[in-house]
């Protein structure tokens, strides 16, 4: 089943084209990893699909609704896609346990004890469960990473975005971050991850997809177009990376 | 030459009642320019082409223009141009409102527009409209940041009620001017009349050092 279809998608930052009619199609169910080199405008295609970025061209339907729609179905769309950040953007003000029970309290409306119980859940289930307590600023960068992949699922969203989730850890953090998203794909969360971590491609991701000057230049199987890129471009850019 | 302290004792209860005007006319203009403030903040960081200009019109006018010029439009020329009669004590306050405003819009804006653009984009992110945004992450994050400048325009104000002067309000100033035009006590009219201003400002200083003491910065 569909979740998310680019047609004929083009975004321009004034004279900039940074999506250039790109055609593409997720189904729900999809680990879609999406790589290239910086400017390729893979952040920007991720962003496009809960309307943080606005398509200037083409259309983009989530979940059976155009992100050119009236702002009451962007919301609904950003109710169905999660996002994860790179700069992981929790809450300052807030406990773990308040920035993850945010959601489901001002978002769905649930009562407060329902939504600190779904939060305790999710934080136990990322393996934070004795740092509901604290604050953003107490926590390490891999914790807050995994705190607001909690507070993104608490919203229960349909497709999970990742923005280069691990781009601002260290490589010690990186694992435990990864090891979340990787127990959430197992689960069958729909997940559309802009990263850099090859093996997290290969293991993990059902689809992999190379963008060059915002088009999709590569779209196959992780294992296979890693081993073995059917373009010298993404051969490059692999050798670079690894 | 002699001084004699005395007559600030005889004069205490009209300065009291001074001083009394003058925290009224503080409080009552800080209230409203607070709100007249926060509206024109977040029109002036969020609004479309034309909230913003009006906002930026307002606040280039008012700060472009002395408070006593404000003041003196709003009790001479209002009545003329309007036909609306103010009392001074009104115009005093309502030039408090709306020149402390403006001021605070800028801060307004200022505070808002320094919280991480990340914060509104998780936010936005969630689904939550913009104005929830606004109200749950951004706006309680910007006040703690605000409250430092506030304390400095709160002091301003303070102060600037003295200016009303000219329009006749019984403030502390005009207070001290109209007992030393009876007994010429200039030396310890005016002395006691800046320990009252000094008095009052500290005790601003003090809640506003103890406010931010408790909300920390983050």
């Amino acid at each position: 089943m569909k979740i998310i279809e680019f047609k004929n998608t083009s975004k321009s930052f004034g004279p900039l084209k940074v999506l250039d009619g790109v055609d593409l199609t997720i189904n729900t169910g999809e680990v879609v990893v999406l790589i290239g080199p910086s400017g390729s405008g893979k952040s920007t295609l991720l962003r496009c699909i809960n309307g943080l970025e606005e398509i200037t061209g083409g259309d983009l339907i989530v979940d059976d609704l155009s992100v050119l729609g009236p702002a009451k179905d962007l919301r609904m769309i950003r109710q169905e896609a999660g996002m994860v950040f790179q700069q992981f953007n929790l809450f300052p003000q807030l406990t773990a346990l308040q920035n993850v029970a945010f959601g489901p309290r001002k978002v769905r409306g649930a009562p407060k004890a329902e939504a600190e119980e779904t939060a305790r859940e999710l934080l136990a289930k990322v393996g934070l469960a004795d740092k509901e307590n604290h604050l953003p600023s107490e926590l390490s960068g891999g914790q807050q990473q995994r705190v607001a992949i909690a507070r993104s699922l608490a919203i229960k969203p349909k497709v999970m975005l990742f923005d280069e989730p691990t781009s601002a850890l260290d490589p010690e953090l990186k694992q435990e971050v990864l090891n979340v998203m990787r127990q959430l794909a197992t689960e069958g969360m729909t997940m559309v991850v802009v990263t850099h971590e090859m093996n997290f491609a290969k293991q993990v991701g059902t689809r992999l997809i190379f963008m060059e000057h915002g088009k999709i230049t590569v779209d196959g199987h992780p294992r296979e177009v890693i081993d073995n890129p059917p373009n010298e471009r993404l051969k490059d850019f692999l050798q670079h990376v690894e | 030459m002699e001084t004699d302290w005395s007559v600030i004792i005889k004069f205490l209860p009209d300065l009291i009642e001074g001083t009394k005007s003058t925290i009224y006319i503080t409080l009552a203009g800080l209230i409203g320019g607070l709100i007249v403030g926060a509206v024109a903040g977040v029109m002036r960081a969020y609004g479309g082409k034309i909230l913003n200009a009006i906002a930026f019109i307002y606040i280039e006018v008012v700060r472009g223009t002395p408070i006593v010029v404000q003041v003196m439009f709003l009790y001479f020329a209002l009545p003329i141009l309007a036909n609306i009669r103010v009392d001074p004590l009104n115009a005093a306050i309502l030039a408090i409102v709306i020149n402390a405003g403006a001021y605070i819009a800028e801060i307004v804006r200022g505070a808002l527009l320094s919280i991480n653009k990340g914060l509104t984009e998780a936010g936005l992110a969630m689904g939550l409209p913009h104005w929830k945004v606004l109200i749950y992450i951004v706006g309680p994050l910007a006040f703690r940041r605000m409250i430092p400048p506030l304390g400095n325009q709160f002091i301003v104000s303070l102060k600037d009620t003295s200016l009303f002067i000219v329009i006749g309000v019984g403030e502390l100033t005009r207070t001290g001017q109209e007992i030393m035009a009876s007994n010429f006590r200039a030396v310890e009219i005016w002395t006691a009349v800046a320990v009252i201003y000094l008095i009052l400002t500290g005790v601003l200083t003090f809640i506003l050092r103890f406010t931010e003491k408790r909300m920390r910065l983050l």
